[in-house]
């Protein structure tokens, strides 16, 4: 698509074409090419062959599961009763998608109107997050046909998963209510957007209430497993903390990381206003990620100091932690601020990738490999690898496809 | 439309009402500081690990009143002992078996020792309290059961179950479920009847009875005979007490038990973020409509001059 569009190809920026009649939603959907010039663009795609191999592989062993059950997928342990899809999908990708309420926060809330420009991108890349990872849930749950059982059929309220899938159910549509007004231009229906705009500070609170509790509560999971997770990734009072804090980072630099392959992969579809803000708010996230990393590395050293567990750093154990810790939070705090304070773009987008996988370090050792340090490491299926690479490849094709329609990354013309 | 809802009203008032009075004896548990601790008169059962040879009399008891899979292996073969999952691990309790006996070389034991693995049966069970869709109780008999018809099968309960006892039917598509032992509620702990196990074990390894009269027993055994016993009851205190007890001539930690595991419930580590639930509910919305307040001033002075 870049290539074309050097060759002075136009995409949809609003409801008219140039020759002032409509676009109708199927051209809409068709970027504006004919269908065969769009299948064209598809095949010519070298990253759509890797899609299509990941498909060859992935969705029978998607459909063998729901077929067969986990126990073909997975290695049926009783010992480590949650493995990938919960470990990568549920409790890295949703705070990965924290950037959804930081971006509300910063715009809405704080008034930071400068941020506009990469405000939708925020939400989107939270809205998806979420959604997938209640698809990777899907995929784990035992009997997923069960999913609103805790909603409407039997409550157990006192229960920490309790507030997760209530929060997740109605952050949801908090983020689906915030991108409403993108899909309503994209659509034409002016009225939506109006609709939102009067609402919008409410949505943005609920927002940072919901995340709030339950990024914290899917650290305070954890606190069931007081003697089976590692106790330098635990901590019964600061749990929630860590895993909050963390979140906060780990969307922001999540969002440079989604920027910075917008820039590069899909410059065709972003407009003047977001390409040639990009690196100034690149460095503004930078700026709010390392407030948040710092705080995060303090918090983590609290934790160590008041369960008195300095003695598991000098362990194997320890050097593990300490690695964690140094590429995944001290390294990005360090190219953060430098970053800042020289005006450097590419080196905070280098702290973007490491915190990211900072974040993912963190969440799979608490999650899988320092959890049962007592037992034994267990690790995943071939199988159950499989689906979660097809499961995120999923959300990497939904989120492309909406990137390149809907007024993300460039500005709705509006009708005169 | 009105009368109903103040009827219904009233009825929950007196339910609430005839609630509070029945615990009104225990002023603790108004108070609301104090863990459950338990039923009063809950049952239990005492192991005497000393006395166990290892028949496993007991899983076959338990696999035909459960109606359990014929398992790989007879009842009478031995070499099970020896079998290691992951880790170099004994067997553990699984969808096929709610009770498993594991055997321990003792170094300077003439013996080795044989220890029967099932649930515990706590008295605030971890797999009770993680459970978002109640699918767990706990009866005033003691016994903690398991409802699969409600169950989502997100397997928390068996991240939270600090002995690694519930298993889960992965194998099946259609209806996976938790599997764990129920102390055999349904046939017999609720009609005063011990457990299949018990009944069955040809050494009377197991103590059948009330919970707190097992402890009197453990400990008068205990000092009788203080050679040979360790002084602990397993299960006494640990996580806020268990329904089944365990005595031993070997320290536990040697034989496979977890003696790390404190002797609050589970639920007590979870406290402290269910706490700041409510309190995020309603401080949030407050500070931070002050916040947009605060940071739009500006806008809003601007506003005010222009309308002036």
């Amino acid at each position: 698509m870049n290539s074309l569009k050097s060759q002075g190809f136009a995409p949809v920026v609003s409801d008219l074409k140039k020759d002032g009649s409509e676009w109708t939603v199927k051209e809409k959907i068709m970027l504006g090419l004919s269908p065969k010039e769009y299948m064209a663009v598809q095949l010519r795609n070298p990253f759509n062959w890797v899609l299509w191999a990941i498909y060859a592989v992935g969705l029978p062993i998607l459909v063998g599961r729901f077929i067969f059950g986990l126990g073909w997928v997975t290695h049926s342990s009783y010992d480590y009763p949650w493995g990938l899809f919960l470990g990568w999908g549920l409790f890295t990708m949703v705070p990965l998608s924290a950037s959804g309420f930081m971006m509300g926060t910063t715009v809405e809330l704080f008034g930071r109107k400068d941020f506009k420009p990469i405000e939708r991108l925020g939400l989107l890349n939270g809205l998806l997050g979420y959604l997938f990872a209640v698809m990777f849930l899907q995929v784990d749950l035992g009997q997923p046909w069960r999913l609103i059982y805790p909603m409407f059929v039997s409550l157990g309220p006192a229960a920490v998963l309790f507030l997760v899938a209530w929060h997740v159910a109605t952050y949801l549509s908090c983020q689906v209510a915030e991108l409403v007004p993108a899909f309503g231009e994209w659509m034409g229906f002016p009225r939506a957007k109006k609709f939102i705009k009067s609402i919008v500070l409410g949505l943005t609170i609920a927002g940072i209430i919901l995340s709030t509790l339950h990024q914290g509560a899917l650290g305070a999971l954890f606190t069931y497993a007081p003697g089976k997770v590692h106790p330098l990734w635990y901590s019964s009072p600061f749990q929630w903390l860590h895993f909050f804090v963390s979140a906060v980072f780990a969307g922001l630099s999540m969002l440079i990381v989604v920027s910075t392959f917008t820039k590069w992969f899909m410059r065709w579809r972003c407009d003047e206003n977001y390409l040639g803000n990009l690196s100034k708010l690149t460095l503004g996230l930078a700026k709010g990620a390392s407030l948040a990393l710092i705080t995060y590395l303090v918090i983590k050293i609290i934790g160590i100091a008041h369960d008195n567990n300095w003695q598991y750093l000098l362990s194997g154990w320890g050097a593990w932690f300490l690695f964690e810790m140094v590429v995944g939070v001290i390294l990005p705090l360090v190219f953060y601020t430098t970053a800042v304070r020289n005006g450097n773009a590419s080196l905070a987008r280098l702290g973007a990738f490491m915190a990211v996988f900072g974040l993912a370090l963190n969440r799979l050792n608490t999650a899988l490999i320092a959890f049962n340090w007592k037992l034994y490491q267990e690790l995943p299926h071939w199988r159950e690898l499989v689906i979660v690479i097809t499961v995120y490849a999923t959300y990497i094709v939904v989120y492309r496809a909406v990137l390149a329609r809907m007024p993300i990354l460039y500005t709705w013309k509006e009708k005169k | 439309m009105k009368m109903l809802n103040r009827r219904s009203f009233l009825k929950g008032g007196l339910a609430g009402g005839a609630a509070i009075a029945a615990v009104g004896t225990s002023k603790q548990a108004l108070a609301g500081t104090q863990s459950f601790g338990g039923y009063p008169d809950s049952m239990g059962v005492l192991v005497d690990l000393t006395k166990c040879v290892g028949c496993r009399t007991c899983e076959a008891a338990c696999n035909k009143e459960q109606g359990l899979p014929e398992p790989d292996k007879p009842f009478d073969d031995p070499s099970v002992f020896d079998e290691r999952r992951e880790g170099g691990l004994p067997r553990r309790t699984s969808e096929k078996a709610y009770t498993v006996v594991q055997k321990y070389d003792v170094p300077g034991r003439e013996h080795p020792l044989f220890r029967k693995v099932q649930c515990n049966h706590c008295n605030e069970p971890a797999c009770l309290t993680s459970c978002f869709v109640n699918a767990y109780r706990k009866t005033p008999e003691g016994a903690v059961m398991y409802d699969p018809t409600v169950c989502v099968g997100c397997r928390t309960c068996m991240v939270a179950c600090p002995f690694y006892i519930p298993a889960y039917s992965y194998s099946s598509a259609t209806n996976p479920v938790v599997k764990k032992c129920i102390m055999c509620y349904e046939t017999r702990l609720k009609f005063g009847r011990p457990p299949a196990c018990v009944e069955a074990c040809p050494q009377e390894v197991m103590t059948f009875g009330k919970r707190k009269d097992l402890l009197k027993l453990a400990h008068q055994r205990i000092s009788e005979k203080p050679e040979a016993y360790v002084d602990h009851v397993y299960g006494e205190t640990e996580v806020g007490g268990t329904a089944w007890l365990y005595m031993s001539d070997v320290p536990f930690d040697q034989i496979g038990y977890d003696t790390h595991l404190g002797t609050q419930p589970i639920i007590n580590y979870v406290k402290e973020f269910l706490a700041i639930v409510p309190m995020v509910l309603t401080i949030w919305p407050a500070l931070f409509t002050g916040f947009h307040l605060l940071s739009n001033r500006k806008d809003a002075a601007k506003n005010e001059q222009n309308n002036s």
